[in-house]
Parts: C-alpha cells; sequence; structure tokens
C-alpha cells in the first residue's frame, strides 16, 4: 500500500518512528495531486510550496523530539477556513482573489499538531449546497465514479480524502454539509456538538449552526483529528469552555450495554428495497454487536427543513452584508455608494447565495419577522426537545446520513430537491447535537455503473462525542465496508 | 384547512405574491428582470414548503436562537494582538493611504 493510502494514525505513526519522513509523506502527496487532481478537482489551491516548508517544520520537530499525534499527514483544508497568505474564496467570485491575513484555530490547532496543508479544497459557494455543483470556481467529481457529485459543501475535502490527495479533510456542517459528503465519498465525516471546534477564521454562513469537523477513511482518524482541532478558544464567544475529554483513546470494539434509537419518523421502506435493505442490515448490525435497538420518535423533525430553510437564510443574510466591494475582495464601481454595494454583490454572488440572502432578508423583514424567523424559532425549541426525549429512552441514534448514493451532475436541478439531500442531517444540526456518517454500504444506482456507497449516521447526546466515535469505530470495525470497493483511479501512487 | 384558521393572522406566502425587487433593495441585491421572474417563483415554491410550520402548535413555546449554553462574554478593556493595518489594507478592493476608499457618500 502506497504511503498517502494509508490512515492518518499510521502516517503519523511511521514519521514519529522515522521510518519515513514529512518530507517525503508531501513529496508522494503532491505527486499524486499532480496526476489526479486534473480529473477529480477537488482543490481550488494546491499549496505546493507552503506544503513543503511545513513538512520540513514537521521533521525538525520529530528530530528534535517533539511528539506529534498528526505527523506528516497530509491535509486538506476547506477553502472557507483561512490559512494566512493563502488564498481563501469560500467558493465564490466574491472572495476569487481574497488572501487570508491570519489562520482559523481549527487549522492552526492541526498544525501545531503536525499536519502538512497540501492545498484548499473546493465547495459549495459560502457553503450553500449539497454536491459541489454551486461551487462559482470550479468542478469536483465523486472519486468513486467520476460523473456523479462528491456532495456537499464539503465536496473537494470529501473527494480529496476519497481520491489519497489528503488524509484528512476539514469540512464545515451547518445542515449536512460534512455528514453528507462522507456518506457520498465513503468517508467518515464527523460534525461535533455545536461550539466544540472554535470558528474562529472559518468564514460564517449561519452562525448558530455552522460547526467545523473532519472528515477521514477511518474513525480513529476522526478521532484524532477532533481531539487536535477541538477545545476552548477565546476568539470564537460561542466556543464551549469545558474540557475536552480526548477521543480516541475511547474507541470500542462492541455496543455491549447501549441501547441505540431507531426513529419512527424515519423509516426506510420509501428509499427503495436496496437502500432499505442496506439501512436495515445496519441495524442488524448494531444488534449483531451487543446493542439493543429501541425504537424513538422525533414528531417534529418532519418540520426540519421548513425550519433550517428559514433560520440558515436569515443568519446567511445578515453574514453576508459583510461583503459589500468596501474592505476585501471585488468591487464593482456604481454611480454611488448604493449602486457600488448592489453592483458588486450581483456580480459577485451566484444564484443559490443570492436565493438564500432573499429568503433570510424576506424573512426578517417588517411585517414577516414573527410568521417566519420567530416561529421556525420556536419550532427548533421542539425539534430540540424531541431529541431530549428520545434521549432519555437510548444512547444514540441511527438512521441514514442520506436518502441515497451521490446523484449525477446537473440531476437536481430544482433548488428544493437539492435542499432534501439534507433531511436526515439537519434535525441534529438544529439541535446542535454530535453525530457523524460512518460507511454502511454499497448500492448501484439506477442506471449507474458503479457500486456507491451509503452511510449511517449516528448521533449522540450534546458533548457525548466519545460515546459517538466510541460506538462509531465498534461498528466500522465489525462491517468493514469501506475497503469493498476502490475509487475510479487509475493512477493511485502514480502507478 | 389552511394556516389561517389555525394562527388568525399568520400570513401564507403561498397565496401572497413575493415583491422579489422590494427584498432585492433590503438586501443591496441588484437584480436582472430574469432573475426576479426566477426567483420570484423559487422563494414562491420554497414558502409554500416553509408554510407546513404553519400546523405545529408553538403558542407556549420559547425561541431558540442558540441550542447549547451560552453567556454574555466580556473582557478587560485591554489593548491585545491585532492584526496591523497595512494588513488589512492589502485585502481592500481599493485604499487611500491609511484609508478603506468608497465613493462619494454625501452629495455636494
Amino acid at each position: 500500500m502506497e504511503i498517502i493510502e494509508r490512515s492518518a494514525a499510521q502516517i503519523a505513526r511511521e514519521v514519529s518512528a522515522r521510518t519515513t519522513s514529512a518530507a517525503e509523506v508531501t513529496e508522494a502527496a503532491l505527486a499524486h495531486v499532480a496526476a489526479v487532481d486534473g480529473e477529480i478537482g477537488s482543490y481550488l489551491t494546491v499549496l505546493n510550496d507552503r506544503a513543503r516548508d511545513v513538512a520540513a517544520t514537521v521533521d525538525a520537530r520529530i528530530a528534535a523530539g517533539e511528539r506529534l499525534p498528526l505527523a506528516g499527514v497530509p491535509l486538506a483544508v476547506k477553502d472557507n477556513m483561512c490559512l494566512v497568505g493563502t488564498r481563501t474564496t469560500a467558493g465564490s467570485k466574491i472572495l476569487e482573489h481574497w488572501k487570508a491575513p491570519y489562520t482559523a484555530t481549527a487549522v492552526t490547532r492541526l498544525l501545531d499538531a503536525g499536519c502538512v496543508p497540501i492545498g484548499k479544497a473546493n465547495m459549495d459557494e459560502f457553503a450553500m449546497g449539497s454536491s459541489c455543483e454551486n461551487s462559482a470556481l470550479g468542478v469536483t467529481r465523486n472519486p468513486y465514479d467520476l460523473t456523479r457529485v462528491p456532495g456537499g459543501s464539503s465536496g473537494g475535502s470529501a473527494a480529496s480524502v476519497a481520491a489519497f490527495e489528503a488524509a484528512i479533510g476539514m469540512g464545515s456542517d451547518t445542515g449536512g454539509s460534512i455528514r453528507e459528503p462522507a456518506a457520498f465519498c465513503n468517508l467518515v465525516g464527523f460534525k461535533p456538538t455545536y461550539g466544540r471546534v472554535s470558528r474562529y477564521g472559518l468564514i460564517a454562513f449561519a452562525s448558530s449552526l455552522d460547526q467545523i469537523g473532519p472528515l477521514t477513511r477511518t474513525v480513529e482518524d476522526s478521532a484524532l483529528a477532533y481531539d487536535a482541532m477541538g477545545g476552548y478558544d477565546p476568539m470564537d464567544s460561542t466556543s464551549i469552555d469545558r474540557p475536552l475529554e480526548p477521543t480516541a483513546p475511547s474507541l470500542r470494539t462492541d455496543l455491549r450495554g447501549l441501547k441505540v434509537g431507531i426513529v419512527r419518523e424515519f423509516a426506510t421502506g420509501a428509499l427503495g428495497g436496496a437502500i432499505d435493505a442496506v439501512y436495515k442490515q445496519a441495524y442488524a448490525d448494531l444488534k449483531a454487536l451487543g446493542a439493543e435497538l429501541v425504537e424513538v420518535a422525533l414528531p417534529t423533525a418532519e418540520h426540519g427543513l421548513a425550519t433550517y430553510y428559514l433560520i440558515a437564510p436569515a443568519e446567511c443574510s445578515s453574514n453576508l452584508a459583510r461583503f459589500d466591494g468596501v474592505r476585501y475582495g471585488l468591487r464593482v464601481d456604481g454611480a454611488d455608494v448604493a449602486d457600488m454595494y448592489e453592483k458588486t454583490r450581483a456580480a459577485g454572488f451566484g444564484p443559490e447565495v443570492k436565493r438564500r440572502i432573499l429568503i433570510g432578508t424576506y424573512a426578517l423583514s417588517s411585517g414577516y419577522y414573527d410568521a417566519y424567523y420567530v416561529r421556525a424559532q420556536k419550532a427548533r425549541t421542539l425539534i430540540a426537545r424531541d431529541f431530549d426525549t428520545a434521549f432519555a429512552a437510548c444512547d444514540l441514534i441511527a438512521c441514514p446520513a442520506a436518502s441515497s448514493p451521490a446523484f449525477q451532475f446537473n440531476s437536481k436541478s430544482d433548488p428544493y430537491s437539492m435542499y432534501l439531500m439534507d433531511y436526515y442531517t439537519i434535525p441534529m444540526s438544529l439541535a446542535g447535537l454530535p453525530a457523524l456518517s460512518v460507511p454502511c454500504g454499497w448500492v448501484t444506482p439506477p442506471g449507474g455503473e458503479r457500486p456507491m456507497p451509503m452511510g449511517l449516521q449516528l448521533c449522540a447526546p450534546l458533548f457525548e462525542e466519545r460515546l459517538l466515535l466510541g460506538a462509531a469505530h465498534a461498528y466500522e470495525q465489525a462491517t468493514k465496508h469501506a475497503g469493498a470497493h476502490k475509487p475510479a483511479l487509475t493512477m493511485v501512487g502514480g502507478r | 384547512m389552511n394556516s389561517h384558521e389555525i394562527n388568525g393572522s399568520y400570513p401564507t406566502l403561498s397565496t401572497e405574491k413575493i415583491d422579489v425587487r422590494y427584498v432585492a433593495k433590503l438586501a443591496r441585491l441588484a437584480l436582472t428582470d430574469d432573475e426576479v421572474e426566477r426567483f420570484g417563483a423559487q422563494l414562491g415554491d420554497l414558502l409554500e414548503h416553509v408554510d407546513t410550520l404553519a400546523k405545529l402548535d408553538v403558542s407556549k413555546v420559547a425561541a431558540t436562537a442558540q441550542v447549547v449554553e451560552s453567556r454574555n462574554v466580556e473582557r478587560e478593556d485591554t489593548i491585545g494582538p491585532c492584526l496591523d493595518r497595512e494588513t488589512v489594507l492589502e485585502g481592500a478592493p481599493q485604499r487611500q493611504g491609511g484609508f478603506f476608499r468608497v465613493p462619494r457618500i454625501i452629495a455636494e
């Protein structure tokens, strides 16, 4: 197995033991990116020189006796996260040429732990989308079938890890933007409890929902990445000031003593026979590992999409007001300052961003604020209460991460059909809960030629990241679905 | 049963035409005629879906702005490290000396 195909944990062990070096791993990763990324399109910017410099520093730190949990691990940074001196676009024309003047806390922490930044990864513009098709700056293809999307919005990060162009991808999840692309690309994608990972240096979409987390090829790698990036940060006033218990030492091999809730409202029968069979098998496997399955109800979850599509656009319309052509990014000249604002934003934002700004502005406007925005915030309370009730009867919840495997490009032309992709992930986001997607089987979509991965979503109560990752590890190790098929790459490692 | 019967004055957008131009003005977004038509139809469609929230009884429910414990964060009013002016101005579309340059705001 080529070094770049190994897990982050294995790479870090080898670099730490000096059986290889961060420089060698980085050269292999950069060569592989040069070979395959023209086809995959994971990265908007490849950081060749920066990666080599950081790798040299990592090797010097190891030689000086430092212990680095992620020594030499190739890292993909979603392009809505700042890395000082690098172009940081959020997938938008309005920031196409903007260079970050500082580094996001979560990125800093992964670099401190020994990661090497290979590139800035493509994404749906301002993280608004579920396929990466809303990027204004590039196309990213699913490494398991190049005719299909990688999911989104963290689609570039997902594709890069699936195609061995990185071992850890940094994603951000507002309504499913880590979990859905993880499911589509045969990865583990983990959204921690809201507030567990600092958002300082993350370009804001919906501030009460946005959360940074890892996309990796194994649960252990997600645990290592989370342990390194999480924890309180005074630079983010919503980051939570309580100790971060390391998750990597708590990975389990069975589920004995755990009650797993199966959601009554999320019955999978309507998703089609093949998909239904995948989830039925997944639940049976949880039981075989010692879990007791119990039925739980989330009666308000069906209102999750409606709630989300008021709250998230409302917050985005406010957050994106800062892109006005004055302090950073694109400016289009106008007759006066208001004309300059309007023309700059018209030229700089793509259609999905404009739609959401309009929805949000409308929902917050005089006469509609109480009827829409406040009502959605109340629905959010009910959704969170549903989870409280459910977790009185179970330790974890299991359900699909997405209702289908990765779909083909241009197959969701109606915006609402795209929004439906996040049906199963949005309720957890609204409740701030930690949740992840772990590979759970393969389905060949109708008309498709290749089997595509599916993801099982597991969700835990607030702050129960150790339990969540621990259980996911037991499931992953017992089922080993991820290894059943290889990406559709012909040039892995230059072979 | 429509949502008015449950919620009194709750406006349903499925029956109301959105003034997209007015909303775009509030959002400082110039739209073409084509966009006005397209976004108007799409927003109407979305708000029809969103109208399902009218079915929820939220009369005794408090609004949630933030799910996880949160508190107001204060700190001493002391000067700490921050970005220097030159670094910040490097990203500006137009500058003049140590300032962001913008079109004239106050008429002559």
